[in-house]
């Protein structure tokens, strides 16, 4: 029985443990195109294909145009499909991502997370990926390599789920999760299959029945069909919880739903966060903790559709909650700052929130930033003053023009 | 006369520098020495553009930079049309005289960057567009890219699957489009890769050059090794050097003394070692029938 549980256990790259979750799940297509910090991924599967580990089409395509365009041929013909990009690849995806999610294309994406230019960079932000939240692409958001690992296996059958339908986007941070090494649970093969049986679509380019997809629309019928995949976005919350319900069921591990509540039961200070950085910032609340602070943490693990539910239940308690977004909208604020604002708005007794914008392109967030971002709420807090500006972390005016 | 051990005594190279020491590429880099080679080949004024590539990075991070020229760094696909703007724009502003160039790997070029560069190309847009072919994404850590030979390993071709399509023929494709100059250079012939861009320099509307740019991390080769196996390239007719005027003219200039077997370019390079003695063999017909190809049409000119 030990043996047995052991040997699902293998410290391997985050990468690496991406690709064995995709090949777990039996992609029929995958295309590739290479931008860092994805590399490592696609470069995995394509050592597993030449080793004959798996069945698949794996189309190495010329840009990401294509990558994306691929997959969404492919899934239009029923079968199930995937790829991986990062940064300035994910953005030349958008418009095929507008139209899969229209389409209602159920592919897999892992977007690892990298700044966007300019300047040019391969270093960390969520600006890439937060760029494309409204796109009706479903996006999760993960800790550490083993909830990447589950995420993608609960990210097919989401995608597939009859009533869902939409591409799902499994939004991981470059480097720190993609090539550092960690101990990973691996799944039973004969667990995944049963979990997730093969996809076989009710509705494909079929030739024997005939359809067409994507059609030209007009003011007569365009709303209903925008207004459907909000519809599948706000059921997913419902599904999206159960399915990753059972999947904790199959492994033992529980992640958490569509977010993580980390000691927040009597805390007056929140923070609101999500990606690898909430690592550190479990570590920065037990320090606080433990000399008698009362801040606990709510972790996004499902950003689009947006928890503003869940979160409100964790949040209600509060003072304050300090968001920290690794994105800015130029000319406004962080994505998270501005999601949780606009649903607390018209609600009454509600925290204060701050926006708190830390970690572009790379800028080191380590235990004590996060207790600086707490001091920093605290403070705006006494004033009783709301911060209505995002306050940008660790700014060096030295080099500011 | 050209044979692999030749020494160049007498060559003049323009003594004119437009790029610095310090700069962060690998050593044994052809793309750095080639950048070097064409500047002194252009003179000022000149402005570059340059998408996400090694050469994005070479010149260091901000805020200092090995260029001495303005240079550009764009999107991956946008060079062919990014050059374009700034042509127009120079031409508007009274600076016509500022030579517009976009160097490109050969990623950004045969693969992501094509149709910008053909839609410039369509429209004889007065610029030079560069190509420097390493034959793989070596940015990202040697992918294959459409610029790979067939047989070689990179990482998403592994030696056990290695690549199994040949190079895209780019310069056919450039010949195809009926522009006013294409040529093909390396760095291991610097008189002629200068004389070809002084020539392009002098010239109006589209211009390509494609440029053989050793890479020793990714072509698994010696740092010392790069000139010698770039040399090999052109004298065993993987890599002929010649120049296109107006898809008319065709003009061989190097010709090598003796024509080398493929099989010494390929077993000098790690890349290619998982090939067997009859891959070889079939690399050598390819080889040859593509020269052949374009033999006749030098040999037509010559006439
Ligand atoms: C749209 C987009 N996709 C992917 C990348 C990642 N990327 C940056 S450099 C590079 C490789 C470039 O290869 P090539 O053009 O051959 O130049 P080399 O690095 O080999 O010199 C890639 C894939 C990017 N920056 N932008
Ligand atoms: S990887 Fe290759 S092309 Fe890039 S800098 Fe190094 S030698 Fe030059
Ligand atoms: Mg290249």
């Amino acid at each position: 029985m030990l043996e047995q549980t052991m040997s699902n256990v293998k410290v391997v790259e985050g990468s690496e443990a991406v690709a064995l979750a995709v090949k777990g799940c039996r992609p029929e297509v995958i295309s590739a195109y290479p931008i860092s910090p994805q590399t490592h991924i696609v470069e995995w599967l394509a050592r597993m294909m030449a080793n004959g580990e798996m069945d698949t089409e794996y189309v190495r395509v010329e840009s990401e145009f294509s990558a994306a365009s691929v997959i969404s041929g492919s899934s239009a013909a029923g079968s199930r499909s995937y790829t991986a990009s990062s940064s300035q690849g994910l953005l030349l995806m958008t418009e095929v991502l507008y139209c899969s999610a229209g389409m209602r294309l159920p592919f897999v994406i892992t977007g690892v997370n990298r700044a966007l230019s300019a300047p040019i960079t391969i270093q960390i932000d969520h600006q890439d990926t937060i760029s494309l939240r409204d796109s009706g692409v479903i996006q999760f958001y993960v800790e550490s390599s083993q909830e990447v690992y589950d995420t993608h296996i609960a990210a097919f059958k989401i995608a597939e789920d009859p009533q869902i339908l939409l591409p799902v986007m499994v939004c991981m941070d470059g480097w720190i999760l993609t090539h550092s090494y960690e101990r990973i649970n691996f799944i039973e093969q004969e667990k995944i299959d049963s979990f997730l049986p093969p996809f076989r679509p009710a509705n494909f380019l079929d030739v024997n029945n005939p359809k067409a997809w994507g059609s030209y629309s007009e003011e007569n019928v365009l709303m209903e069909f925008k207004y459907s995949v909000q519809q599948a976005m706000q059921y997913g919350k419902k599904r999206i919880t159960e399915i990753f319900a059972e999947l904790a069921r199959i492994t033992g591990r529980d992640h958490g739903g569509l977010i993580e509540a980390y000691r927040t039961e009597d805390a007056e200070v929140i923070l609101l966060a999500m990606g690898s950085v909430v690592g550190t910032i479990k570590e920065a609340v037990d320090e606080l903790r433990s000399i008698g602070k009362k801040v606990g943490l709510v972790k996004i693990r499902c950003y689009r559709p947006f928890p503003h539910e869940d979160i409100w239940e964790a949040i209600k308690a509060a003072k304050v909650v300090a968001v920290m977004d690794a994105n800015f909208s130029m000319g406004s604020e962080g994505a998270l700052g501005m999601d949780l604002k606009s649903k607390l708005c018209g609600m009454r007794d509600t925290p204060l929130v701050f926006d708190f914008i830390a970690g572009l392109g790379g800028r080191e967030i380590n235990v004590k930033t996060v207790r600086r971002i707490v001091e920093k709420a605290e403070e705006m807090l006494n004033k009783g003053l709301p911060l209505s500006e995002s306050y940008w972390v660790d700014l060096n005016p030295e080099i500011l023009p | 006369m050209y044979s692999l051990n030749q020494r160049f005594d007498n060559m003049e190279i323009p003594e004119d520098e437009h790029m610095t020491a310090g700069h962060v590429a690998c050593a044994g880099c052809g793309a750095s020495l080639s950048m070097r080679l064409a500047l002194k080949g252009l003179g000022k004024p000149t402005a570059l553009v340059v998408p996400a590539c090694c050469w994005g990075i070479i010149p260091g991070a901000w805020p200092q930079t090995a260029m001495e020229v303005p240079f550009f760094n764009t999107a991956f696909m946008t060079t062919g049309a990014v050059i374009s703007g700034l042509k127009a724009a120079y031409r508007r502003r009274g600076m016509d005289d500022v030579c517009v160039v976009g160097w490109a790997g050969d990623g950004g070029t045969y693969d992501i960057g094509i149709q910008a560069l053909s839609g410039a190309a369509e429209r004889n847009e007065d610029v030079i567009y560069v190509c420097y072919d390493n034959e793989a994404y070596m940015n990202t850590g040697v992918q294959r890219s459409g610029g790979t030979p067939l047989g070689a390993w990179t990482s998403t071709t592994p030696a056990k699957a290695p690549k199994s399509e040949p190079k895209k023929d780019m310069d056919e494709i450039m010949i195809a489009h009926r522009i006013p100059y294409i040529a093909t250079a390396t760095a291991a012939y610097p008189h002629d890769l200068i004389a070809k861009f002084k020539k392009a320099r002098s010239m109006r509307g589209m211009r390509y050059i494609h440029i053989l740019s050793a890479c020793p991390p990714g072509w698994k080769t010696p740092e010392n090794m790069s000139i010698e196996i770039m040399r090999l390239a052109v004298l065993s007719n993987i890599f002929p050097l010649y120049e296109v005027e107006n898809s008319e003219v065709f003009r061989q200039t190097v010709i090598p003394d003796e024509v080398e077997p493929v099989n010494n370019y390929l077993r000098s390079q790690g890349r290619f070692k998982h090939l067997t003695q009859e891959d070889i063999q079939v690399y050598q017909r390819e080889v040859t029938t593509r020269f052949e190809r374009l033999k006749e049409r030098f040999d037509r000119i010559a006439v």
